[in-house]
């Protein structure tokens, strides 16, 4: 069987003005693969990011979604291609009038049109999931950070998403709440999850990326297994990256 | 003092124009609903309007609310009740009242509900549209809800100003309650209608000032 990627990233190209954030950006993610994302701020990773399921659109290039092109269609097309493209934010973003229940059964309910019982049964697997099935009639004001983004993640995966993106899930969180957020993400590779993930949390890319990415100035600057990049990078840019990061 | 408590607070005389001033209460009530309805539906549209990115929606609507915000209302329901049968158009003057305070408190609930949908942070939008929601579906689920929480006391103290506003009404000769009251005033050489319509407003008034001082309160909290 030929080997076709779960999310292919092709030519990608953006501009904000004459600004050129990214440049002739290729990249494949395999189903089932971790693959991370590092570089400085700046180097446009986020942005890559978001083009992926086009929350910025990109000026020029081709979004793959196993198999399907994300840039043409309508915008019916858009909302049917995000509902397989789960996304977890730096800043969480739950909907802060709603129950933790209902953040997670909304689109459930109104974009994937389930029933109520079966967004609510859902929701409660997703919610054990990420361990807040006991708060799910908190509003997210009474929520931790670190639960906050779990819920976040349990929103996205309710929604049975082919691919997961994560921007900076973990840097707007106190340092003892970030290892709650990785290990959920642990448990979503170990089933099988596809992930692109933006993050700084080197230890954890080393631990559990199949790949990583190095991005600066919007161009990709090398890729390859951790051990390849964090070891014995190849590229000046990366070797600076690391040292500066690391110390 | 006698003559005082006689001039304003005859109750023999409430009393007797009490049914008439309730039927004008009654008018006054029939007016706020049409017009705060129509406002808040009409409001909603025109701040959308004003948010389009699509500059020929976005323009005509901000004209809407300069102009409209300009014009006096009273100006505006004279216009339409005494100068639009000057081209052949006639209205009652029920409608009459409601096209022009409906045009003038659109204007102002729009720029209300502007500011509670600018309020909203952006990575709520994005968060929604992430999971799939269509643009209409964010606004009414997500976008909406916050917005108009976060601008309630503004909210509410335009609606005061409009049931304030249905006042001049009278000017047309619509028998709601000030007008009721006038004319109770003429025929009975009293002023006692006058202040018996004064409380009505008062008591319709006075629950919703409160309110507004509540949520701000609690805004502010």
């Amino acid at each position: 069987m030929a080997y076709r990627p779960m999310l292919e990233i092709v030519a990608l190209e953006k501009r904000f003005g004459s600004n050129t954030v990214l440049k002739n950006i290729d990249l494949k993610v395999a189903g089932g693969e971790l693959v991370f994302v590092i570089g400085p701020s700046g180097s446009g990773k986020s942005t890559m990011l978001r083009c992926c399921n086009r929350l910025e659109e990109p000026t020029s290039g081709d979004i793959i979604l196993d198999g399907r092109n994300i840039m043409s269609g309508t915008s019916r097309d858009l909302n049917r291609m995000r509902l397989q493209v789960g996304m977890v934010f730096q800043g969480f973003h739950l909907y802060p009038h709603m129950s933790v229940l209902k953040n997670v059964t909304l689109a459930q309910r109104k974009a994937l049109k389930r029933s109520k019982p079966d967004a609510d049964a859902r929701a409660m697997d997703m919610l054990e999931r990420v361990g807040l099935a006991h708060k799910a009639n908190a509003y997210p004001a009474e929520l931790s950070g670190g639960q906050q983004q779990r819920v976040a993640i349990a929103r996205a995966l309710a929604l049975d998403p082919k691919v997961m993106l994560f921007d900076e899930p973990t840097s707007a969180l106190d340092p003892e709440l970030v290892g709650s957020v990785l290990k959920v993400m642990k448990d979503l590779k170990s089933k099988g999850m596809t992930m692109l993930v933006v993050s700084h949390e080197m230890a954890f890319a080393r631990e559990t990326a199949d790949r990583v990415v190095f991005m600066d100035g919007g161009v990709v600057v090398e890729e390859g297994k951790p051990e390849e990049i964090f070891g014995a990078p190849k590229a000046e840019r990366t070797r600076t990256f690391l040292s500066r990061v690391s110390s | 003092m006698d003559i005082f408590l006689d001039q304003f607070f005859n109750l023999a005389i409430m009393t007797k124009v009490f049914p008439l001033l309730l039927k004008g209460l009654w008018m006054t009530v029939k007016l706020c609903i049409a017009v705060i309805l129509l406002g808040l539906v009409g409001g909603l549209f025109v701040a959308l309007g004003n948010l389009s990115p699509q500059r020929w929606v976005r323009w005509p609507t901000v004209v809407y609310t300069d102009v409209f915000r300009a014009l006096p209302p009273l100006v505006l329901l004279i216009f339409i009740y005494s100068g639009l049968p000057f081209a052949g158009i006639k209205v009652s003057p029920f409608t009459a009242v409601v096209i022009a305070f409906l045009l003038n408190n659109s204007s102002y609930y729009a720029e209300v509900y502007r500011a509670g949908l600018i309020s909203v942070a952006k990575g709520q939008w994005e968060a929604a549209a992430s999971t799939g929601l269509s643009r209409s579906q964010v606004l009414t689920y997500v976008v909406l809800p916050q917005a108009v929480r976060n601008v309630l006391p503004d909210l509410l103290s335009n609606t005061v100003e409009v049931v304030k506003l249905t006042s001049l009404a009278s000017v047309i000769s619509l028998s709601e309650l000030l007008y009721s009251a006038d004319m109770a005033r003429s025929v009975t050489y009293n002023a006692s209608p006058l202040v018996l319509a004064a409380l009505f407003y008062l008591v319709l008034l006075w629950p919703l000032v409160r309110l507004v001082s509540h949520f701000q309160r609690r805004l502010a909290a």
